[in-house]
């Protein structure tokens, strides 16, 4: 299964990540080069066998349903580029 | 205090402990001596970030508990830290553009207790973007120089290129490439790193030290910048098998804080060094024979069994029909499970903020500056493997496949073999922009050897085990069964005594 251009362009959008259409060219070889690879596990027999979830044969722990902490608001705005009144900012969202 | 300062460097982890405790020389030596050594190797580029007042307020602090008979396991030994660790206060960027200054509010669960233990910080180590390479060439803050030489190469040359864009000089492996070149090159005693598909093992590889990738569980992720949550774990780089299992020790433990964290004891590692490993079952598996393999690597692996069927060990083929599709199958789950944990770098509550007209620009920019080629490929396979319509052709068929590499184990280690032998690198250490870019599949083949262990979960350690003929560093790998770390430490120890400690390289780029 290779991409084309326009499949490129969507999956960088899904993904978040603006490209020029200069970039969008050398990309899809990058990418068809990688799903090329991949082409292999198609001939693999999987026939009756689970998806793995787990690697360790584990139970999630479950924990009592508490607040654990809080109260941080400082801690949590610290590294943020832009703040304000103990908020994130962000371009306007809503008309 | 008669000991030579200059000599504080050579020594290994275990050495370093036993002189402090004897008191033959203070932390604050040997960490200015280390100090003064990462001063010198600036030129490598292995730190990102120099700590020396944490490190010597932590080494006064050690002296004093030496001092007071109540230090702990690891007490005033310097270490390097990857820049993946959460270290409260300092640098912690996954040497990506995305995280530019963050400094987090919290400290890792792994590196919280390396200091409870007494370790003392020196820095954070340079690695791939988001631990995404096998070169450290990914990184945001340039490469990382193996302090190995290339073949041939005089000092002045390897200065020379060191002062230009290192193209040439030999890469140290990654993506944990500056724990490797730093412990290799002796500017810090030990190191921790992280192994996705091989990133401890394969540069602990290439630059003759010794590495161990834990059971999944085994260690705490919290903390840890997640790159491929079901495959990612914490592990440490040292000079020795000892060194690392004097690391894992302090390492290793429960932790709540994530749900994937193993409730077991923890052993005392180093009681495994030297331990008989008579009567054990090695395998030997007959698929990592590639087509066109490296004549040396294959004679290392060969040497590396008589190695341990001379120390009293029983050595059997065994088949491990699946490995094949070990690689291909990571580079879906790891990309998929990557451009979800990725997700959360958006320029809104930390890093790099690109402006846009509107929200979604926002991120758009901000992730096409902060993310590098890289990265930007990889959370683009990832998207596209878990997009509506491939979801299930893609990444479910690759979960399955996980599903039969773990049963070619189990039945491997049922049938009574206690460990696996196998090359740790398909070559010697490549040179700095050798390899191109334009088909990112040629470096992925370098995990070609260490990713089932990931895919299946289980222990892998890389242990020096000779040089090649040009004289580079080699190293082989055992693989273990879950929470067995124990074999691979007396096992990783009979293959360095049998290989003989190799000097360390010449400091050429001081």
């Amino acid at each position: 299964m290779a991409v084309d251009l326009a499949t490129v362009r969507r999956i960088a959008h899904l993904a978040r990540i603006a490209i020029s259409d200069a970039e969008a060219p050398a990309l899809q070889g990058e990418l068809n080069a990688i799903l090329t690879f991949v082409e292999a596990l198609e001939a693999v027999d999987v026939t009756g066998v689970e998806p793995m979830t787990s690697v360790t044969p584990m139970k999630l722990p479950m924990r009592e349903d508490l607040v654990t902490d809080g109260e941080i608001e400082p801690q949590v705005l610290a590294n943020a580029p832009l703040a304000e009144d103990g908020f994130f900012l962000v371009p306007k969202v809503v008309e | 205090m008669e000991t030579d300062v200059s000599d504080l460097t050579s020594l290994t982890l275990a050495e370093a402990r036993d002189g402090l405790k004897a008191r033959r020389f203070s932390s604050r030596e040997l960490t200015e001596a280390h100090l003064q050594a990462m001063a010198r190797a600036r030129g490598l580029n292995a730190f990102v970030a120099e700590t020396p007042e944490q490190a010597l307020a932590m080494a006064a602090a050690s002296d004093a508990k030496l001092a007071a008979g109540n230090a702990g396991p690891l007490e005033g030994l310097p270490i390097g830290v990857k820049d993946l660790y959460a270290t409260k206060g300092f640098h912690t960027q996954a040497c990506s553009h995305i995280l530019d200054g963050f400094k987090p509010p919290y400290e890792s669960t792994v590196t919280a207790h390396l200091w409870r233990d007494g370790a003392v910080m020196l820095g954070k180590l340079n690695m791939d973007e988001f631990a995404m390479g096998s070169s450290n060439e990914t990184s945001y803050y340039g490469p990382v120089a193996s302090p190995w030489l290339p073949p041939n190469w005089s000092g002045d040359k390897a200065r020379a290129a060191l002062a230009g864009d290192k193209r040439g000089l030999l890469i140290p492996g990654g993506s944990s490439g500056g724990s490797a070149a730093a412990v290799a090159a002796r500017l810090c005693l030990a190191a921790t790193a992280t192994d996705t598909g091989g990133s401890i093992r394969q540069p602990a590889a290439v630059t003759g030290t010794a590495g161990i990738k834990p059971t999944y569980g085994r260690c705490s992720r919290w903390g840890i910048v997640a790159f491929a949550s079901s495959l990612d774990q914490a592990g440490p780089l040292a000079r020795t098998a000892r060194d690392c299992a004097i690391m894992l020790t302090s390492m290793a433990g429960y932790d709540p804080k994530d749900s994937t964290c193993v409730d077991r004891p923890v052993p005392d590692y180093e009681a495994a060094i030297g331990a008989s490993i008579k009567g054990l079952t090695i395998g030997i598996p007959r698929e990592y024979r590639l087509d066109g393999m490296n004549p040396e690597i294959e004679a290392l692996w060969r040497r590396g069994a008589e190695w341990l069927k001379a120390a009293g060990a029983k050595v059997v083929d065994v088949s491990l029909p699946n490995t094949r599709h070990a690689l291909p199958a990571y580079y879906i789950v790891a990309p998929a499970e990557a451009s979800s944990n990725l997700a959360r770098y958006d320029g809104v509550r930390y890093g790099l903020r690109e402006p846009g007209s509107d929200i979604v620009e926002l991120y758009e920019n901000t992730r096409a500056k902060g993310f590098g080629a890289e990265v930007r490929r990889r959370l683009m396979i990832g998207t596209y493997v878990l997009s509506a319509g491939y979801y299930d052709a893609y990444y479910v068929r690759a979960q399955k496949i996980r599903t039969l590499i773990k049963r070619d184990f189990e039945t491997v280690f049922a049938d009574g073999v206690d460990a696996i032998l196998t090359p740790a690198t398909p070559s010697p250490a490549f040179g700095i922009g050798e390899k191109s870019s334009e088909d990112p599949v040629e470096m992925y083949l370098n995990d070609v050897f260490t990713v089932t262990v990931n895919m299946a979960g289980l222990p892998g350690l890389v242990a020096a085990a000779g040089k090649s003929a040009e004289g580079l560093p080699l190293g082989l790998q055992l693989i273990g069964r879950p929470f067995d770390e124990e074999t691979l430490f007396s096992l990783g120890h009979a293959i360095e005594e049998s290989a003989g400690r190799a000097p360390f390289p010449e400091p050429w780029w001081e």
